[in-house]
């Protein structure tokens, strides 16, 4: 069996459970151990490197330190999210690049008793473990439901490929990896060329238009060539574009239902697994439908939307709720 | 060009301290940045997807700090659009960190309390509050402080999305806090002492 350090990142204890899910139940049948970082803090995503160097830095190399502690005999360190994996790499990167910024970065981490030296951990996105360590023959061995007749984008965001300190990827623009991956588990991988292009990352809270422009791009591209649904390898990526497709719908006046899973949720499909216990039915754009094609039944929901009642939603104060009529049909769907 | 810029000092146009605005961006730049080798070709530009949103494009920014515009470039929309997809960084032919850059000049603007967007840095201030606080992020408490202050008018729309999210448990209702908060906020603590005194 061969033993991983796993950091999770804060996105899998919350909206992105079903990643966590899916995950946990493919581990076995690929023969891997992920062991988790022993109290793991946030690596503070896209918004603390905008604040300060040097405490971001801390932050992120935080986590890496611990991992060290826990190491023995693995080196390699999985994060399933993109943004997470981005920052240890590029942590660990920048602090060899930049000696100055390494030797900084320990004198703060002593404050805690920790020190990292950069090199030692092999900080890997999770996808790039599947394909390049248990590697696709294994995993065809496990498909026992091959997803023929799903149509699926394979949807690989920007923070993976790019910038790539290490060359992992056949490409930065048009890796293939994720479509090899989907098509050994049997579904019918339609031509995405949008595959790296951005899910608008932090703009959909801070400026929504700009994330609106672009998650539609995506939609729509994997709506017009046919897909039944996108798979994703990043929490962020899959928020973006389940959570904010109803708003987005409602800006646009368009009428978009592209159900998001992550590509764990398809091999977890395709090894023959149940789809609740791989968090199918936590999005909210419904895989329902398109999950038909494979002759998968998941459950009806009951639609919590439906017989909403204004108040129900943020905890806020309800001057706030009276005024959205126009948006609110459209951000049902 | 250094009879130049002294010139532009003399008028008025420049200020001493804006001579070196290339270098203190680059030094203040996570790994080495490599935006003294910008040749201005405008790749990046024509490749960033938020382009059309951006006051300036990145290399507009680049020949603003190199010309020493330090209050135009410290108010540029700019670092704040950026969504750091990195298509530009990847396509540049001088490998300049363009992203990283983009985060130092944010970082910068919040300094010299120079951001024209007012909602951008509070998005990433509640953030790193959050995490300060708790060692982990927590997407309502962000979510609410945050839409309650500048997008009032999108909650309604968004209300059945929340709503959604809370009820198919992808939405704790509370934060999760790390066991070592000690730890973390005394490493935290050292780093910002360390980031002012360098
Ligand atoms: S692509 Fe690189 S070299 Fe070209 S203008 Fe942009 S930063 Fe400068
Ligand atoms: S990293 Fe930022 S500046 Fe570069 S292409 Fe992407 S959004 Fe544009």
């Amino acid at each position: 069996m061969n033993k991983y350090l796993l950091y999770p990142g804060c996105s899998l204890e919350s909206s992105a459970k079903a990643y966590a899910e899916s995950l946990n139940a493919i581990l076995e049948p690929l023969d891997i151990q992920l062991e988790e970082i022993e109290d793991w803090n946030c690596c503070g995503a896209t918004e603390y490197l905008g604040i300060n160097l040097i405490p971001a830095y801390s932050l992120i190399a935080r986590n890496l330190a611990l991992a060290v502690k826990q190491m023995d005999g693995a080196h390699t360190l999985v994060a399933p999210c993109s943004a997470c994996y981005l920052n240890l790499a590029k942590a660990d990167h920048y602090m060899q690049e930049r000696p100055a910024l390494g030797t900084k970065v320990n004198e703060a981490l002593a404050a805690g008793g920790l020190e990292y030296k950069p090199g030692t951990l092999d900080v890997r996105h999770l996808l790039d473990v599947l394909i390049y360590d248990v590697g696709l023959d294994a995993i065809k061995k496990k498909v026992t439901r091959p997803l023929s007749g799903l149509k699926v984008a394979p949807y690989m965001g920007c923070m993976l490929p790019r910038p790539d300190y290490k060359h992992r990827w056949s490409d930065h623009e048009h890796p293939t990896e994720l479509e090899d991956l989907l098509r050994v588990l049997g579904a019918d991988v339609i031509d995405y060329p949008l595959t790296t292009s951005c899910c608008g990352g932090h703009m959909t809270q801070i400026g929504p238009e700009t994330a609106f422009e672009l998650i539609c791009r995506l939609v729509a591209g994997a709506d017009e060539r046919g897909a039944h649904l996108m798979a994703t390898v990043c929490p962020m990526c899959q928020l973006n574009l389940d959570a904010y497709q109803g708003e987005m719908n409602g800006y646009f006046g368009t009428d978009y239902h592209m159900p998001i899973l992550f590509f764990t949720q398809l091999m977890g499909l395709a090894f023959g697994k149940d789809p609740d216990e791989l968090g199918i039915g936590t999005e909210l754009v419904s895989s329902r439908q398109a999950l038909m094609h494979i002759g998968v039944e998941v459950p009806a929901a009951p639609e919590p939307t439906a017989r909403r009642k204004k108040e129900e939603g943020l905890p806020m104060p309800s001057r706030l709720l009276r005024n959205g009529h126009k948006h609110e049909k459209e951000a049902v769907r | 060009m250094p009879q130049m810029t002294d010139e532009r000092v003399r008028a008025g146009l420049m200020r001493e301290e804006d001579l070196s605005l290339l270098h203190e961006v680059s030094m203040k730049t996570a790994g080495v940045s490599r935006l003294e080798m910008c040749i201005q070709c405008g790749t990046c530009g024509g490749s960033c997807p938020a382009a059309a949103d951006m006051d300036h494009t990145p290399r507009m920014l680049f020949a603003m700090l190199r010309a020493g515009m330090r209050e135009e470039v410290l108010r540029s929309n700019t670092p704040w659009i950026c969504v750091s997809c990195y298509h530009c960084v990847v396509r540049c032919p001088q490998e300049v960190h363009i992203a990283d850059v983009m985060y130092t000049l944010k970082s910068m603007a919040i300094r010299a309390k120079l951001y024209q967007d007012s909602t951008a840095p509070h998005f990433s201030q509640t953030f790193v509050g959050m995490v300060e606080t708790f060692g982990r992020g927590f997407e309502l408490g962000l979510a609410s402080r945050h839409y309650l202050r500048y997008f009032p008018l999108r909650l309604p729309g968004m209300a059945p999305m929340g709503f959604g999210m809370i009820t198919k448990g992808r939405m704790p209702l509370a934060p999760r806090k790390i066991k070592h908060m000690t730890q973390l906020k005394a490493i935290l603590k050292r780093a910002k002492h360390l980031e002012l005194t360098s």
